[in-house]
C-alpha cells in the first residue's frame, strides 16, 4: 500500500489474463487440430483453399482502396477545417468528429437503408462508398488534430525562405502532417479489414470479407481454422502498426 | 555536549539506485534548534538524504535516529518532521485556508482551534489576507509562503526544506532568505535546508555539510568551511578560489607558483605533494616591487560592484584571480603578496591514477575493462592481480570519444593556475583523473588514451 | 473565392455524411413498415419504443437495458481499475513499465474480432460458460487502457511532491490516495468514464464473440439480428434518432465547457 508502483499489480494480472493469455491461445488453437495434436493443418488449409485467399484478397483490396478514398477526400477537409482563413466556425469541426460517436452499426444500417430506398443495387461498390462513410471522420479527426496543432511558423518561415504557397504545402505541411495521416491509416485500415457486420450489411451478403470467415468458423465451432484465420489477421496487423512506429520515429527526429 | 542535544542522527546511511551509490555511508548528527544545511551540486545525493528523513524511500544501510529513536522503518505519516518541497507541492484543488489546515484536520484537531492556529501562520508568513485564495492564482513568492505555513502549522520538531528558493528570482530570495532565518530564530526549531547555491548555504547556515558524490566532503560552521575547506572540491565549490599544486617543503614551508611561502600548517612532512588554496581577496596587489613574493603582469580588469576582480599572469607561468577594492588597468606590471595565515595548506586526495588490473600477457595488462598495451614485462604472470598506475599527466584526452581506447565525460574541471585538473567519468562509471593544459567544458565528450610507457605495474598491496 | 470553395466541400461533405441518419429520422415520424414511403406524420414509432408495444414484444427494450447496464458496470470497474493502474505505472520505471505499457496498448491497437475471437477461445479454454459475466468481463477489458491513457498525462502534469506532501502532513497513504490524489486525477477519471462508457455502448464484435448462446442482446448485437433477418423493425428508427439527438446534446455541452474553459484561462 505504501509504495505505489505496487499500485499497478492488479491491473498487471488482469493484463497478463485477459490480453496476453487469450492471444497466446490464438496461437496454440492456430497450430492445433480439433483433437489436440500439434498441427500446420489449418494454414496449409487456408493457403489451398482458393475461396479462403480469394476473400484474403479482396478484404486486403477494399481495405485500401477504402483508406486511399479516405485520405483522399479526408485530408482537403482536414486542412480546411484546420485553416483559419477558410473556416472560422468550431460547428463544422463538431460536426465531422460526431459521426465518430454513433454506434457503427447503426450508422451503417442507416447507410444501407438510404441505398435500398434509392433504388442502388449492392455490391461492391456501395460497400465501398458505405465503408467510406463509416470511416471518412476516423481520418479526418486525426489529421485535422495536427495540422491544428502545427506551429504556423513553419509555413512563414518557409515562406520567408522563398517557397510558394503550393510550395509551402507540399514541402512542409504534407510531410509535418504525416504522422497525422498515419494515425487516420491506423484508424481506417485496421477496422476495415477485419470488419464482418459492415459488410454484410452493405452488400445484404453477397460479398464476403475476411472477418466474416473468422466469425462463421467460430460460431460453427471450427475453432482451430478460425483462430488460424485470425493470427494471418494479427500479422497483417502487426505489420501495420510496425510502419507507424517506425515513423513515428523518423517524424520525431523532424519535428 | 548533553547526548539529548542530538535532534537527528544518521548512522552508516547507504543507498543505491540501480548500479549507482548516491549515498555512500553517510554518518552525521544534527543539534536540536540549529540550522543544517546540506550543500553540494546536483546528484550529490542531498535531496535523497532530505527524503530518507522524511521517509520518501528506504535506506539500503543504515539508521536514522529522531531523538535516539530509530524512526528507518516509521512510515512518513508518522514522522515528527515536516518538508517544504521543491516548486511547493501545494495542492491545486484547495484553497490556501484548506491547504495550511490539511494535516490539522488530518489530526482531527478542533475546528476553532484549526482556524486560530491556520491565522497565526498566516500572520506568520505575511499572507492574512490570502486564506480563500486559489494557491494556483498566487505568486511564486507566496506560493512558498503557503507551503512554509502549511508545514509549520504542524509544529514539527524538525522542518526539512528541499531548495525552497530555488525557483524564485533573485531578489525575491535574498528576502525570504531574511524571512527564513528570523522563522527559525522565532520557531526554535531544527531547520534542514538543502541547496546547491553556496552563497545561501554560507548566509543562512549554523552548520553546513558539503557532500559530492554521495560523500560528506566536510563539516562545519560557514566560516570554518570558508576559511579552512578541507580539500579542493569544498574549496572550488565554496566562494572563489584559486587552487594550486604544490609542495610541503617543511613544518611552515610550502612552495607554489614557483616561490617558498611561509605559512601556518605543519605535520604534512616534508616534500610532500599538497594543494593549496589561496582566496583571491586574501592576495595583497601593488605595484611592482622587489619585495613582492609573487610578480606579473594584469591580464584583465572587471568591476563587479564593490570590488575590482583580476587575473593576473605571473612571471613564473601562474594565473591567479584577485579581488581588491584598487583597480590595476591590464597589462600594468604588478606585485603580489600573500600573508601566511592566508594560505590554506590541503593534503591531496590522490597523487596519480591508481586502477585495479589483470596482467594479460607480457606485454597487455587489462583495467578498466579494456586491455592496454604496455611496455614489455616479465615481472608478472599473465593473470596475475595488480596495481595499475597512470600519472595525471600522461592521460590523453582526444575529441573524438570513438577514436580513444575509451570514452568518457569531463564530470568536474579545476583550474590549478597553471593547468587544469579534470575528472573524467568512463562510460562505465569509473573516474580518472587528467592534468591537461587543453581547455575542455564540463560535459564535453572525449576520447581517452594512455600510452604504453605511461602505465606503471605495480604489485598489489593487499 | 477560396474561401467559398472550401466552404462548400465542407458543407457537401457534410450533408453527404449526414443524409442517412437524416433520412432515418426523417422516417422514424411515419408510421410505415418500409423505408421511404411516407404515410403521413405519426408519432406511433415512438410511442411502441416506450411502451415495448411491437413485433417481437420488449426484446429490443431488453436490449437497450442490457446495453446501458452493462457499459455502467464496465465503465465504472474499468474507472476503479485503471485509475490505480495508471498511478501504480507512473510510479514505475524499467522493465515492468514497459511490459505493462505495452500489454495496455494491445486492446486498443487490436481490431475488435481479434480481441472478440481471443476472449471467446479463453473463456472456452477456461471452461467458463459465457454469458452476461464475460460480456463485462471483455468489455472492462477493452476499455480499462482508455482509462489508463486518460490518468496517466493528469499524474505526469501534477506536482510529483503532491503524494508525498500529503504523507508528510500526516495522512495515511489511502487518506493521501482519497483527499489529494483522486480529487486531482478526477478529471482525467471522468473523461476516462466517458470513453469507457462509449466504447462498451459503441461495442459489437466483442460482444458477439463472448455473449455465449443464451440470447443475450445488446443494442449492437439485436441490430445484426435484426438486420440480418432482413427488414429493419420500424422502432429502431426512432431508437437511432433519440441516440442521435442525446450524443448530439452531449458533445455540444462538452464542446461548450471546453471552449468556456479556453477563454477562462485565456484572461
Amino acid at each position: 500500500m505504501t509504495k505505489r508502483s505496487t499500485w499497478a499489480l492488479p491491473y498487471a494480472i488482469f493484463l497478463v489474463l485477459f490480453v496476453a493469455l487469450p492471444l497466446i491461445l490464438i496461437i496454440v488453437y492456430a497450430f492445433h487440430d480439433g483433437s489436440g495434436n500439434w498441427t500446420l493443418g489449418n494454414f496449409t488449409k487456408f493457403f489451398r483453399d482458393a475461396d479462403a485467399i480469394g476473400t484474403f484478397a479482396l478484404s486486403l483490396e477494399v481495405a485500401i482502396e477504402n483508406t486511399l478514398l479516405c485520405i483522399l477526400l479526408g485530408y482537403p477537409a482536414a486542412w480546411i477545417l484546420a485553416n483559419k482563413k477558410l473556416n472560422k466556425s468550431a460547428v463544422t469541426i463538431v460536426l465531422f468528429i460526431m459521426p465518430m460517436w454513433i454506434n457503427a452499426l447503426m450508422r451503417t444500417l442507416a447507410t444501407a437503408e438510404l441505398f435500398h430506398m434509392l433504388g442502388i443495387q449492392l455490391g461492391k461498390g456501395t460497400l465501398l462508398i458505405g465503408m467510406v462513410y463509416d470511416y471518412l471522420p476516423f481520418m479526418i479527426y486525426p489529421i485535422y488534430n495536427i495540422l491544428d496543432r502545427m506551429d504556423k511558423s513553419y509555413a512563414e518561415a518557409a515562406a520567408d525562405l522563398g517557397a510558394t504557397p503550393w510550395q509551402v504545402f507540399w514541402k512542409v505541411q504534407v510531410p509535418l502532417s504525416m504522422p497525422g495521416v498515419i494515425s487516420g491509416v491506423m484508424m481506417v485500415f485496421m477496422p476495415t479489414v477485419s470488419t464482418f457486420a459492415i459488410s454484410e450489411f452493405l452488400t445484404n451478403n453477397k460479398i464476403k470479407l475476411f472477418g466474416t470467415i473468422i466469425q462463421e468458423n467460430i460460431n460453427s465451432s471450427m475453432w482451430n481454422y478460425g483462430a488460424a484465420l485470425s493470427l494471418v489477421m494479427l500479422v497483417i496487423i502487426g505489420m501495420t502498426s510496425l510502419l507507424q512506429d517506425n515513423k513515428k520515429e523518423v517524424s520525431g527526429g523532424i519535428v | 555536549m548533553k547526548p539529548n542535544d542530538k535532534i537527528i542522527e544518521f548512522k552508516n546511511i547507504t543507498k543505491s539506485f540501480g548500479e549507482k551509490c548516491v549515498l555512500d555511508d553517510i554518518s552525521f548528527y544534527v543539534k536540536k534548534g540549529e540550522f543544517l544545511t546540506l550543500l553540494g551540486p546536483s546528484g550529490c545525493g542531498k535531496t535523497t538524504l532530505l527524503r530518507l528523513l522524511a521517509g520518501f524511500g528506504t535506506t539500503d544501510k543504515g539508521e536514522i535516529l529522531i531523538n535516539g529513536e530509530n524512526i528507518t522503518d516509521v512510515p512518513p505519516h508518522e514522522r515528527p518532521v515536516n518538508t517544504v518541497f521543491q516548486r511547493y507541492a501545494l495542492f491545486p484543488h484547495l484553497d490556501v485556508y484548506e491547504n495550511i489546515a490539511f494535516g490539522l484536520k488530518l489530526q482531527k484537531v478542533p475546528t476553532d482551534e484549526i482556524d486560530k492556529k491556520v491565522r497565526k501562520v498566516l500572520k506568520m508568513v505575511s499572507m492574512t489576507d490570502y486564506e480563500d485564495r486559489d494557491v494556483e492564482s498566487l505568486s511564486g513568492g507566496q506560493q512558498q509562503r503557503v507551503a512554509i505555513a502549511r508545514a509549520i502549522v504542524n509544529q514539527p520538531k524538525v522542518l526539512l526544506l528541499d531548495e525552497p528558493l530555488a525557483a524564485l528570482d533573485l531578489k525575491m530570495r535574498k528576502d525570504m532568505q531574511i524571512e527564513l532565518k528570523e522563522m527559525h530564530k522565532k520557531l526554535g526549531i531544527t531547520f534542514i535546508y538543502v541547496t546547491h547555491d553556496q552563497e545561501e548555504a554560507l548566509t543562512l547556515s549554523d552548520t553546513i555539510v558539503v557532500m559530492n558524490e554521495g560523500k560528506i566532503q566536510q563539516i562545519g560552521t560557514p566560516t570554518d568551511i570558508y576559511n579552512e575547506p578541507q580539500n579542493s572540491f569544498v574549496a572550488d565549490f565554496i566562494g572563489e578560489s584559486n587552487i594550486l599544486n604544490g609542495k610541503m617543503i617543511k613544518d611552515r614551508l610550502v612552495e607554489f607558483a614557483g616561490h617558498q611561502f611561509d605559512c601556518v600548517d605543519e605535520g604534512f612532512g616534508e616534500n610532500v605533494d599538497v594543494d593549496v588554496v589561496v582566496r583571491p581577496e586574501d592576495i595583497y596587489i601593488m605595484n611592482r616591487t622587489e619585495s613582492a613574493q609573487l610578480t606579473g603582469k594584469v591580464k584583465s580588469c572587471t568591476f563587479k560592484g564593490v570590488h575590482y576582480e583580476m587575473f593576473v599572469d605571473t612571471d613564473k607561468g601562474y594565473e591567479l584571480m584577485i579581488q581588491d577594492y584598487n583597480a590595476f588597468e591590464p597589462e600594468s606590471e604588478v606585485g603580489l603578496i600573500i600573508k601566511p595565515a592566508d594560505i590554506q595548506v590541503m593534503k591531496k586526495e590522490r597523487v596519480v591514477n591508481t586502477f585495479e588490473g589483470e596482467i594479460v600477457d607480457e606485454t597487455h595488462v587489462k583495467f578498466l575493462e579494456e586491455t592496454f598495451e604496455c611496455r614489455p614485462q616479465d615481472k608478472f604472470e599473465a593473470g596475475e592481480k595488480v596495481t595499475v598506475e597512470v600519472k595525471f599527466s600522461k592521460v590523453d584526452l582526444i575529441d573524438h570519444p570513438e577514436e580513444g581506447m575509451l570514452a568518457g565525460e569531463i564530470h568536474f574541471l579545476l583550474y590549478k593556475g597553471d593547468h587544469y585538473h579534470l575528472t573524467v567519468e568512463t562510460d562505465d562509471g569509473d573516474h580518472i583523473w587528467v592534468d591537461t593544459n587543453d581547455i575542455w567544458d564540463k560535459g564535453d565528450l572525449v576520447g581517452i588514451n594512455i600510452a604504453p610507457k605511461d602505465i606503471k605495474i605495480v604489485k598489489r598491496n593487499d | 473565392m477560396k474561401r467559398f470553395f472550401a466552404q462548400c466541400y465542407i458543407w457537401l461533405l457534410l450533408i453527404v455524411l449526414y443524409a442517412p441518419i437524416v433520412f432515418i429520422a426523417v422516417f422514424s415520424f411515419t408510421e410505415s413498415k418500409v423505408l421511404g414511403n411516407w404515410t403521413g406524420f405519426s408519432t406511433k414509432l415512438y410511442a411502441n419504443l416506450f411502451s415495448g408495444d411491437m413485433q417481437g414484444g420488449g426484446s429490443l427494450m431488453h436490449a437497450i437495458q442490457n446495453t446501458i447496464v452493462i457499459a455502467l458496470i464496465a465503465a465504472t470497474i474499468s474507472t476503479i481499475l485503471g485509475t490505480i493502474a495508471a498511478i501504480g505505472l507512473h510510479n514505475m520505471r524499467g522493465k515492468g513499465k514497459q511490459a505493462i505499457t505495452f500489454l495496455n496498448n494491445i486492446p486498443m491497437l487490436n481490431p475488435d474480432i481479434i480481441t472478440g475471437v481471443s476472449l471467446f477461445l479463453l473463456f472456452v479454454f477456461l471452461h467458463i460458460s459465457q454469458g452476461y459475466t464475460t460480456v463485462v468481463l471483455a468489455h472492462i477489458t477493452f476499455c480499462t487502457p482508455y482509462v489508463v491513457l486518460s490518468v496517466l498525462p493528469r499524474l505526469t502534469q501534477m506536482n510529483p511532491n503532491i503524494y508525498e506532501a500529503a504523507l508528510d502532513l500526516g495522512a495515511t497513504p489511502f487518506q493521501a490516495l482519497r483527499k489529494v490524489l483522486i480529487p486531482l486525477l478526477k478529471p482525467g477519471m471522468i473523461s476516462g468514464f466517458i470513453l469507457a462508457f462509449t466504447m462498451s455502448l459503441d461495442d459489437f464484435a466483442v460482444t458477439f464473440f463472448t455473449r455465449g448462446t443464451i440470447g443475450l442482446d445488446t443494442l449492437s448485437t439485436y441490430i445484426y439480428t435484426d438486420a440480418r433477418k432482413g427488414g429493419l423493425t420500424p422502432e429502431l428508427r426512432p431508437m437511432i434518432t433519440i441516440m442521435f439527438v442525446g450524443i448530439l446534446i452531449l458533445l455540444i455541452i462538452i464542446n461548450m465547457r471546453k471552449i468556456r474553459n479556453s477563454k477562462t484561462t485565456a484572461e
